[in-house]
């Protein structure tokens, strides 16, 4: 079949699959090509596993600069937040 | 600690650190509220290199990328009583980030317009993989994998988590174009919806896509050696 996917085409069309913007005739096509290929079923594990890392790379946060000239905010504010409850 | 039923990859769940589940988020905002300053210094370790790459995007230097995170904190700080908690808290910083940037960055002359960033980088020819990673129209496979990505191994998940890879994910994110490096650090960072995302930066969802799929893939790409210690 000439509307068979290749795996050129796959690999662009990964992040449309995940958000469910692939028109379905698409997902067919994708999803019969991905049951034949283990190439392509890894490349989307692996674009899967980078988004996931993504959302979580503050997961092991270091101290960040100028976070002590923030906690001045931070206390100011506070300090704002304080006053007028007490009068 | 918190439920974490919403997150799919929670293998090693530290105390407090994950901030994208809703209750690990009103458990920080009622600290917040109460002015916990452990509290807000855990968000800003968690938020301020991200929100410095997102001001980045928008202007020119860093010193007015970092004036754009000051004031972003004073805006979060007193939003913080009427942040209704839709969305991750993370996010809503991001949006708040994206805002101010783009103001600025429209006032800021020497800046290019971040239309304009979209458009050149939407057009630009800018594939996941090259071309020679391909068979060629000759072979009996056109198309088709020359040879097959290298494989990450059973359980990469902990391998991503550490703060070597972090390192490296973040130095990914710095190297981005910059319409590509706000998309993924508010869709996939900061967990906003591609809706959200395409209002604050005001894109069509086509273009968020393109310029989400081609961040992810730098991403991929950047850290893949690390991953499979091809780089050792």
């Amino acid at each position: 079949m000439t509307n068979d996917m290749h795996c050129k085409e796959l690999v662009e069309l990964s992040t449309e699959y995940f958000e469910g913007a692939l028109a379905p005739a698409d997902v067919a096509r994708l999803e019969a090509h991905l049951a034949d290929c283990d190439g392509c079923e890894e490349y989307l594990r692996q674009m899967r596993l980078t988004q996931e890392a993504l959302g979580r790379i503050d997961a092991t946060a270091v101290p960040a600069p100028g976070r002590d000239r923030l906690l001045e905010v931070f206390r100011a504010w506070k300090q704002e937040k304080r006053t007028p409850r007490e009068e | 600690m918190a439920p974490d039923g919403a997150t799919p990859m929670s293998a090693s769940p530290e105390e407090g650190r994950d901030r994208r589940t809703a209750a690990g988020d009103t458990a920080l905002l009622a600290r917040l509220r109460a002015g916990d300053e452990d509290a807000f210094l855990t968000l800003v370790d968690a938020c301020a290199p991200a929100m410095r790459k997102l001001a980045r995007a928008y202007v020119r230097d860093d010193q007015t990328a970092e004036d754009i995170v000051q004031e972003a904190w004073l805006a979060v700080l007193r939003g913080l009583e009427s942040f209704e908690g839709r969305g991750s808290l993370r996010g809503w910083i991001f949006a708040i980030v994206a805002n101010l940037a783009k103001t600025r960055g429209v006032r800021d002359a020497r800046s290019v317009p971040f239309s304009a960033l979209v458009r050149d980088e939407v057009e630009r020819d800018d594939p996941s993989y090259p071309a020679e990673r391909f068979a060629g129209p000759a072979s009996q496979w056109p198309d088709h994998w020359r040879g097959f990505p290298a494989v990450w191994g059973e359980h990469p998940e902990e391998r991503l988590l550490s703060s070597e890879m972090q390192s490296h994910i973040e130095r990914a994110i710095d190297m981005l174009p910059p319409a590509q490096r706000a998309v993924v650090l508010l869709r996939d960072v900061g967990g906003r919806s591609t809706a959200d995302v395409c209002d604050l930066l005001e894109l069509s969802e086509a273009n968020a896509r393109v310029l989400l799929h081609r961040a992810r893939a730098k991403v991929r790409r950047a850290i893949e050696p690390y991953v499979t210690g091809a780089a050792a």
